[in-house]
């Protein structure tokens, strides 16, 4: 008798928990549906072609989003254009050559950390580094000029940024893939008596190509959608023309929602909820397009 | 050695892409549009500085690239710091700013080779505005530093309801919150309670949420969802509202003027640039944002 | 290596531009300053006390973990242990797309939505609060309690669960006293980077908590209901309008500095929680 009545009453403990979690997971899922649904009711009434392909108007940044949108697609080739060698060179050391000794294991320390370092430190760093010292360098020692060139916010210090940004990212996800790649491959190929470097750049490279880009793609993801580091390095408040080279500054969809939502008199939540609908939309469709890779390598990988 | 193309397609496709998209960037006709490109030339002009007349000089852009097709004008905020020390090193060609530039800036910019030039391109009343529901009409400037310090902190110590004061104040490296501390606060610190908002438009949206809210803005981000305060330089006083007429005859305790500077004297387009901004055209724009024009007052 | 050096040269270069500030301010007035006022004029300023600003950035990431970690904690137990297959699927990229939201995303809707509703339901003398914050942050904060934390209880060997069932337990016995304390390392993990996620957040805390710079002198709660300033909200409002060199600049570098040796710790820690916790092998 005490036993069943023991195995009811756990039972029922069991129901009420599950119920709870429950619950608790669709207090999570209703506010982040609501989240999306916000932007997208109040966003949705904005889009239209001229939004899109203006540039905006000075009065009341109304009018279009067109340059914030071309800076932001700068920024995204740019960063990923420094970012991309870097990241598959030291994957590629990492998991080809370096063995696993004690450095491998203290480099790992330190790409989780410059993943954790906060963006905004990421633009201080930026701002003192990339603009200051390296800009103000050229400006003073190589250009000898007496105004500005390098030594100023811009396009090109905003990629370096947020390529430091991205990095680990981009590490991250090449060391997988690299990882990946069996053994066997390797063996095949240094059996055949081709050189190491012969077998990363003709066997493992190619075969861990689909998660290479998948991580690229991700980190092209964050560098759409990051304001901190870029507000500092690169992004112009208001500007209704592109910018015109790399040393010149360029209107970011991040940044055009911050000064939008905080600096614009009287603002309509329409105009701000349709720039966080394109910022949003964008970076869903790049991440939407990261797991789509992943899912074709995955299923093309024949190994 | 497929899927190795296959990347390298994939990024030359974005860069194309995004050199496409930028290739077609020709303003609509018709349009308010001030985009210009191809290489920078003699006339393009740089604009930074103080966020209180970044909105202004950004209509006077739209407009005088309307009526100068060969000007290019960029115009970028930062507050009256950023503005001052652009022009000081040559990033700037015109600086806004909503303080008169200091005498060690004057000398940083001299030793560089500069002579900043001055302008009074507008002026400016700073309003005290408050919740459309509160019962306070007018305030004496003793009574508003008595407020940001906290001294009192609740509207009924000022005969008002029984209402918590909640303090707007723009950022610490505003141009407008260091006025505003020199001129009502004679130097001493806000409250640390103080709400520092990133603009003058956050402040207006606070006041119009919060009853017991209180800030100061320019008279131009006035809106009808906030309550302007009449202001008396002592209680003996008459209570001043924040008008153009009373900006003029001196009369509105909180009013200032707005500059801008030019590095040296102005080149021929900086020239161009501030006759229309002091003209009959740039003067109506000023009045039209809620600034006051300091000539052609239009009547 | 690269990254080892990108990592010191990073503390280097913001260490750099910080140090020069000692010079004319103590460290000790610094770390001990209750009082920010960068630019209030002589003879009693400037002021670069840390303290409010990191009393600020405490309490609303102890708030936001507050609240993200039950929701957290029951969404990966949710989805790793009860949900069936279909559910599963719907749940998990949902969470993760969170995660992806960009940050100023959130504080546009924290500005216009949450924070009036919060001030509504609280009857707050004002929306800008370090409670909106936390809310927000909250959003952050919970994919990555939750993903990682979900990962941990996947990796948990199966056997430990069919052996809890055979001894007559009910699942949720099996989870609450095998599952769990088995993937506690790697939850431990999860908060750390949660908490790291939230203390380093910028654009939310700028835009909801209304910067004031206040030290607790009415309560908890008092505090959590009114406004606070944030270290990462004093360097992201102040650093676009800064003079490049003065005090003032590298007063704000200093509080970088802070920052990251807090986050650099709590990354250390995650880590070396992750260390302990039985490794899941690449599938």
């Amino acid at each position: 008798m005490g036993a069943d009545r023991s195995v009811a009453r756990n039972r029922a403990v069991e129901r009420i928990a599950f119920g709870v979690i429950g619950a608790l997971t669709f207090l999570v899922i209703g506010p982040i549906l609501w989240l999306f649904g916000y932007i997208l009711w109040h966003g949705l009434p904005q889009m239209s072609w001229s939004f899109l392909r203006l540039p905006p108007r000075a009065i009341d940044a109304g009018g279009g989003i067109y340059p914030a949108i071309v800076g932001t697609l700068y920024l995204m080739v740019g960063t990923i254009a420094i970012a991309l060698p870097l990241g598959i060179g030291g994957a590629i050391y990492l998991t080809e050559y370096a063995g696993r000794s004690r450095l491998v294991r203290l480099v790992h320390l330190a790409i989780v950390n410059l993943a954790g370092v906060p963006s905004i430190v990421h633009g201080l760093f930026g701002l003192g580094f990339f603009v200051l010292f390296v800009g103000g360098g050229i400006d003073r020692y190589v250009l000898r000029a007496d105004r500005p060139v390098w030594g100023q916010p811009c396009l090109l210090w905003g990629f370096c940024t947020l390529a430091v940004v991205i990095l680990p990212i981009v590490i991250t996800a090449t060391e997988e893939a690299l990882l990946a790649v069996p053994a066997a491959f390797r063996e095949a190929s240094l059996g055949l008596g081709a050189t190491r470097w012969q077998t990363v750049r003709r066997v493992v490279l190619p075969a861990a190509l689909p998660g290479v880009l998948t991580g690229a793609i991700l980190g092209v993801g964050r560098a759409a959608g990051e304001t901190a580091p870029v507000m500092i390095t690169c992004a112009a408040s208001f500007m209704p023309s592109l910018p015109r080279g790399l040393n010149d500054q360029a209107m970011l969809l991040p940044y055009h929602l911050y000064f939008v939502v905080t600096q614009v008199p009287h603002p309509t939540v329409q105009l701000q909820a349709g720039i966080a609908l394109v910022l949003v939309g964008l970076v869903f469709m790049i991440n939407i397009a990261a797991v789509m890779a992943r899912t074709r390598a995955r299923r093309r990988r024949r190994w | 050695m497929g899927q190795a193309f296959g990347l390298r397609a994939t990024l030359i496709g974005a860069l194309g892409a995004a050199i496409g998209l930028s290739g077609c960037a020709k303003p609509e006709p018709g349009s308010s549009s001030t985009a210009r490109l191809g290489p920078t030339s003699a006339a393009s002009l740089q604009i930074k500085g103080s966020d209180t007349l970044v909105q202004l000089a950004q209509v006077w852009a739209e407009a005088f690239v309307r009526s100068h097709r060969a000007a290019t004008v960029t115009v970028t905020g930062g507050g009256s710091n950023t503005g001052i020390m652009a022009l000081i090193h040559g990033g700037a060609d015109i600086c806004n700013s909503s303080r008169p530039i200091a005498p060690s800036e004057t000398a940083a910019a001299r030793a560089r080779g500069v002579e900043p030039t001055e302008f009074v391109v507008a002026r400016d009343a700073l309003a005290i505005v408050v919740h459309p529901g509160n019962p306070i009409t007018d305030l004496t400037l003793a009574q508003l530093k008595r407020i940001f310090t906290a001294r009192v902190t609740n509207w009924r110590e000022l005969g008002g309801h029984d209402e918590a004061i909640v303090i707007n104040s723009r950022e610490t490296t505003a141009g407008t919150y260091v006025f505003f501390q020199e001129h009502v606060l004679d130097s001493e610190r806000y409250a640390v309670t103080a709400l520092l908002l990133p603009s003058s438009s956050e402040i207006v949206r606070n006041v119009a949420q919060d009853r017991g809210g209180i800030g100061y803005v320019g008279i131009g981000y006035v809106s009808d969802q906030v309550r302007i305060i009449r202001l008396r330089r002592d209680a003996a006083s008459p209570a001043v509202a924040p008008n153009a007429r009373n900006v003029r005859n001196g009369t509105y305790p909180l009013a200032r003027p707005l500059f801008e500077y030019a590095a040296g004297d102005p080149t021929k387009i900086e020239r161009m640039w501030l006759d229309w901004v002091m003209g009959p055209e740039g003067q109506a724009i000023v009045a039209r944002l809620g600034f006051v024009p300091v000539r052609w007052s239009g009547g | 290596m690269a990254s080892i050096l990108l990592v010191l040269l990073i503390l280097a270069f913001v260490l750099r531009e910080a140090a020069p500030l000692l010079r004319t301010y103590s460290l000790g007035r610094f770390l001990g300053g209750t009082r920010w006022n960068p630019t209030l004029p002589s003879p009693a300023g400037p002021e670069f006390g840390l303290l409010p600003n990191l009393w600020g950035s405490v309490l609303v990431t102890a708030g936001s973990i507050a609240i993200a970690l039950p929701l957290a904690l029951a969404t990966a137990v949710f989805i790793g242990e009860i949900a069936g297959r279909r559910l599963r699927d719907v749940l998990k990229p949902t969470i993760e797309l969170l995660a992806t939201v960009p940050s100023v995303a959130l504080g546009f809707v924290g500005t216009v939505a949450v924070s009036p509703l919060v001030k509504a339901v609280f009857d707050l003398d004002t929306g800008k609060s370090a409670m909106v914050g936390s809310i927000m942050l909250a959003f952050m904060a919970v994919p990555t309690i939750a993903t990682i934390s979900e990962d941990a209880i996947a990796a948990v060997p199966r056997a430990y669960r069919d052996g809890s069932l055979a001894l007559g337990a009910t699942r949720w016995q099996g989870i609450w006293s095998v599952v769990l304390p088995a993937a506690r390392p790697g939850i431990v993990a999860g908060i750390m980077l949660g908490v790291g996620r939230a203390i380093g957040e910028t654009m939310v805390v700028i835009m909801v908590t209304g910067n004031a710079g206040v030290l607790p002198d009415h309560g908890l709660w008092y505090a959590f209901t009114h406004a606070v300033r944030t270290i990462t909200g004093t360097i992201g409002a102040e650093a676009l309008e800064v003079a490049h060199g003065g005090p003032h600049y590298r007063a704000l570098f200093m509080l970088g500095v802070v920052l990251f040796v807090i986050t650099v710790s709590l990354n250390l820690i995650a880590d070396l929680a992750l260390n302990r916790q039985p490794r899941r092998t690449l599938q």
